[in-house]
């Protein structure tokens, strides 16, 4: 167990929340950000995930070296992989919300049809006396 | 050269997939090279899979970097088995996919499908081998990518909406990922799964408990465990018949291994696991319950692959030899069935004209089904529905047993959920079965004379074939996943031949 920095942890616990608030919103946009953002907060826990910061982790000395007063070199290598990925993924999603928005017009994330054909049954069956709902495609997140 | 076995089914479909960018102006020739390199990399797994039998586990450092620092792949004999047979799905359903493209002459493989495709069997690979997590992560990461890709070809609003909620559920699950390495690494100060075995024995129980149970619900969205399956059967139907196929078969099944790997080797449990037991009833009756309600027949078949991953979790929820040899079977057997039963969607659909079983039963299909294609469903659903001496028959029996053995409320629950589960699948298959071989319907168009769709029946027949492979060879399957399974609960071997193998080679 390593002792973790308080600000780190305080910026990757902010980004956190603020993308998992993002991510379930009803707009593309906000939550291709709140992915943006949670891959933001991943990527820095896994960079912090190495411990304090110290020399950098190049030496030419043999196994007599001191390597605790280095930087762990492995955590670097893996963010630095991982935020790579996180950035080639966004960018897809990017272009396909961009692909959904040229295809309807709006950049909502759509009714899933067959829920609301589910729906619909099952306001059938309630033989509900009060008018429907109107079953649009959109809007009825509030 | 045995090291270069272990490196050619990750490395070979990457290099084929540039090429097949680079010659992405012919389709024949992009054809030519996937083709080849799936057969070349099909040849490979099969040997790699002879010398493993016979001599153990074989592992690679990249880089002749020693473990736990450096990246390992390690081929043993459940990677190796899994292997073969996801190569030679991978490369059946690609012959399905040239047949059907040949046949229609209409959207569905285009240009980009080609390299998709190898890295995907790539990515596939590479989950199979990798030795660490975080190989593990680029290896999901690269079949997921190319998934993106493919499950949004040709995208009209249906598939753009379908691939929106598989990108933005897989991307979270990714992230999760990311997280629980970050995490993973903090306490145990390695992601080398053999190195993590053994520093996760001297974790605080509460964290170990933690950790498990985040990689658990990583893998348990992309194996599509319920509560976390709603994105399947949204998105999988909407793909082309052969991608769908093969993302049933597969993509799947890789979520399973991985969590059968970890939870395995680096969480062992003594006795049944609660959580699993839970997960795996909840999966198996909820799956099969939502594939009764469907009418589209690509739904229902997503359904009940969500339902059948319960039994996967069933065999991990004893956490015991004959218990994962029940889920080594299942997986093997379910890789089979499943793309049998996609493709042969594929082909009904095709006929029909339509997916909808209701307007099929009603007559309103455009032709009948060819009698080739009743056979090989009637061979993929009995076999699902676990009707010996089929190859699902096989894997429940080896399931159930275990249950029997293993005794107490947990196993009791899930050969129950189990027995409910194949009696509802047998109904689910009835139902397609009176869609789309409803009489009254124009007769069905003759094999010959179509160009292609010789290929795409010869694709489906071989998996069907396979399927009674499978059937046939159970006696020394059944030997194979119980030594594969002794291996995963005696992990020993496993940490030895990561740990001390390597530095003899040094």
């Amino acid at each position: 167990m390593r002792s973790l920095d308080l600000t780190m942890a305080l910026v990757v616990g902010g980004l956190f929340t603020a993308g998992v608030h993002l991510l379930l919103q009803r707009s593309l946009m906000r939550v291709v950000l709140g992915i943006i953002l949670l891959g933001h907060g991943a990527n820095l826990l896994l960079l912090e995930a190495g411990g304090p910061l110290g020399d950098p982790p190049i030496t030419a000395g043999g196994p007599d070296v001191d390597v605790s007063a280095h930087s762990d070199p492995l955590p670097q290598a893996m963010a630095l992989t991982a935020i790579v990925i996180t950035f080639g993924v966004t960018t897809f999603l990017l272009a396909l919300s961009h692909r959904s928005w040229r295809l309807t017009g709006h950049d909502e994330v759509q009714n899933d049809p067959e829920d609301r054909r589910i729906g619909d049954v099952a306001e059938r069956a309630d033989d509900d006396p009060t008018p429907h709902l109107p079953t649009d495609d959109r809007g009825d997140a509030g | 050269m045995i090291l270069a076995l272990v490196a050619v089914p990750v490395l070979v479909p990457l290099l084929a997939a540039g090429l097949s960018l680079i010659v992405s102006a012919s389709t024949d020739r992009q054809r030519t090279v996937t083709l080849t390199a799936l057969a070349l990399v099909l040849a490979d797994a099969v040997a790699l899979l002879v010398v493993v039998e016979r001599d153990g586990t074989v592992v690679v450092a990249a880089g002749d970097w020693a473990p736990p620092v450096g990246i390992v792949l390690v081929a043993d004999l459940l990677a190796t088995m899994l292997l073969a047979l996801a190569v030679l799905v991978a490369l059946a359903v690609l012959l399905f996919a040239v047949g059907q493209d040949n046949a229609d002459r209409g959207p569905g493989i285009t240009v980009p499908y080609h390299p998709s495709y190898l890295v995907l069997v790539a990515g596939i690979a590479l989950a199979f081998l990798a030795g660490d997590l975080f190989n593990l992560f680029v290896a999901f990461e690269m079949l997921l990518s190319a998934s993106y890709v493919l499950i949004t070809l040709d995208a009209g609003p249906g598939r753009v909406r379908a691939g929106m909620t598989y990108v933005i559920t897989s991307l979270t699950s990714s992230l999760l990922f990311i997280t629980a390495l970050g995490l993973v690494y903090s306490a145990a100060g390695t992601v080398n799964l053999a190195d993590l075995a053994v520093q996760a024995e001297r974790l605080p129980p509460g964290l170990r408990t933690a950790l498990s149970l985040m990689l658990l619900v990583v893998f348990g969205i992309k194996a599509a465990v319920v509560p976390l399956h709603f994105w399947l059967p949204d998105s999988y139907p909407t793909a082309p018949a052969p991608i769908t196929a093969v993302f049933a078969a597969l993509l799947t099944k890789v979520g399973v291994y991985a969590m059968v790997r970890t939870e395995s080797l680096v969480f062992p449990r003594e006795g049944a696991w609660w959580v699993a037991t839970v997960l795996a009833v909840a999966t198996m009756l909820v799956g099969i319950l939502g594939a009764v309600a469907q009418d589209d027949i690509n739904r229902l078949l997503s359904f009940t692959l969500v339902g059948h991953v319960g039994f996967m979790i069933f065999g991990l929820a004893l956490s015991d030899v004959a218990g994962l040899t029940g889920t080594i079977l299942y997986i093997l057997h379910h890789i089979t069935v499943q793309a049998t039963l996609f493709l042969v969607a594929g082909l009904i659909v095709n006929a029909a004209g339509t997916a909808e079983l209701s307007r099929m039963e009603r007559g309103e299909g455009a032709r009948r089904v060819h009698p080739l294609t009743g056979l090989l469903f009637l061979i993929g659903a009995l076999s699902m529905a676990g009707v010996p001496p089929l190859s699902g028959f096989i894997a429940k029996f080896a399931l159930l047993r275990a249950a029997a053995a293993h005794g107490g409320v947990a196993a009791w629950l899930l050969a129950g959920a189990g027995l409910v589960t194949s009696i509802l699948t047998l109904y689910a298959m009835v139902r397609v079965w009176r869609g789309a071989f409803a009489p009254g319907q124009g007769d069905p168009l003759p094999l010959r004379g179509r160009p292609g769709m010789m290929l795409t029946m010869s694709a489906a027949v071989a998996m069907g074939l396979t399927g009674l492979g499978l059937a046939v060879a159970a006696g020394p399957l059944a030997d194979l996943g119980e030594r594969a399974a002794t291996e995963l609960v005696e992990p020993g071997g496993y940490r030895t031949a990561v740990l001390t193998g390597e530095r003899e080679g040094r």
